[in-house]
């Protein structure tokens, strides 16, 4: 009871200090990392409420494949420390300004929702990858096929989009 | 149990983060960044509330979630690779060809 409770505070904060370290660290390498950290976090979250599949695939494909992408990215276009400008200052204070009105309507929301919402289930008492596999390719069938045809279009869009124009 | 109401509002404090990186970063890669930010914030919410009404959908969105975001991750990475090639810089205050 309190041992969950604990986990869910020590990784929820890891989870809010990755993406605070994202916002200052000024050189992009830093940010992919603690962008990393945040996905492990969540990672565990995933755990913690039970579905495992969902973890695995938010370690091997977010913390894996994309993180991969976007360090591979930074170290080709070699980029370097960001410069602020007095106009990039200037927009630390609307972004804050929206931000907290964001932050705000949400906890009023939550706040308006019927008290605190239990969870219905126990975590583990339902199989969740058998039972994912089975929505997956009976309910969500169209949708899973369409998704294939996007990764389709999304290799095809970036090998055109990277390639090297003939000179 | 954790309430999911924890995990609702950790998920509006990480995507609110998102949004403030979105907007006060300068580096194209960083903001790039904080969108994945912002779609991990919405996956946490998905699935807290699938846990929260014993139903899977919201795991099986998560994972469609997922999958858009890898997508959209190699097209967007390829048009930064585009954008430094043609304009030599990363940082979007440098990139205002429509502008006036």
């Amino acid at each position: 009871m309190t041992a969950q409770l604990a986990v869910f505070f020590v990784l929820g904060a890891l989870a809010v200090i990755g993406a605070i370290s994202l916002i200052l660290q000024r050189h992009p390498i830093h940010s992919a990392l603690s962008l990393i950290v945040v996905m492990v976090a969540l990672a565990g979250l995933y755990l913690l409420m039970g579905a495992e599949l969902v973890a695995a695939v938010q370690i091997i494909v977010y913390g894996g494949a994309i993180m991969v992408l976007f360090v591979f990215v930074i170290m080709l276009l070699n980029a370097g420390v960001e410069e602020h400008t007095s106009i990039s200052k200037l927009a630390g204070a609307p972004g804050l300004l929206l931000v907290v009105a964001l932050a705000g309507f949400i906890a009023a929301s939550i706040a308006r929702s019927t008290g605190t919402v239990q969870a219905a289930v126990q975590t583990g008492a339902l199989a969740p990858t058998k039972d994912i596999s089975n929505m997956l390719f009976r309910e969500f069938v169209y949708p899973f096929e369409l998704t294939s045809f996007l990764i389709l279009v999304a290799i095809l869009g970036a090998t055109v989009l990277a390639q090297r124009e003939k000179s | 149990m954790v309430p999911t109401n924890y995990y609702v509002i950790l998920s509006a404090i990480l995507f609110g983060l998102g949004v403030f990186a979105f907007i006060f970063k300068r580096n194209i890669i960083t903001i790039f960044m904080s969108i994945e930010l912002m779609l991990n914030a919405v996956n946490l919410a998905f699935v807290a509330f699938s846990q929260a009404h014993g139903k899977l959908d919201g795991q099986v969105f998560v994972l469609f979630v997922i999958v858009v975001a890898a997508a959209e991750a190699a097209v967007g990475l390829g048009i930064i690779i585009l954008i430094a090639r043609n304009r030599q810089t990363l940082n979007v205050e440098r990139v205002d060809l429509l502008k006036l």
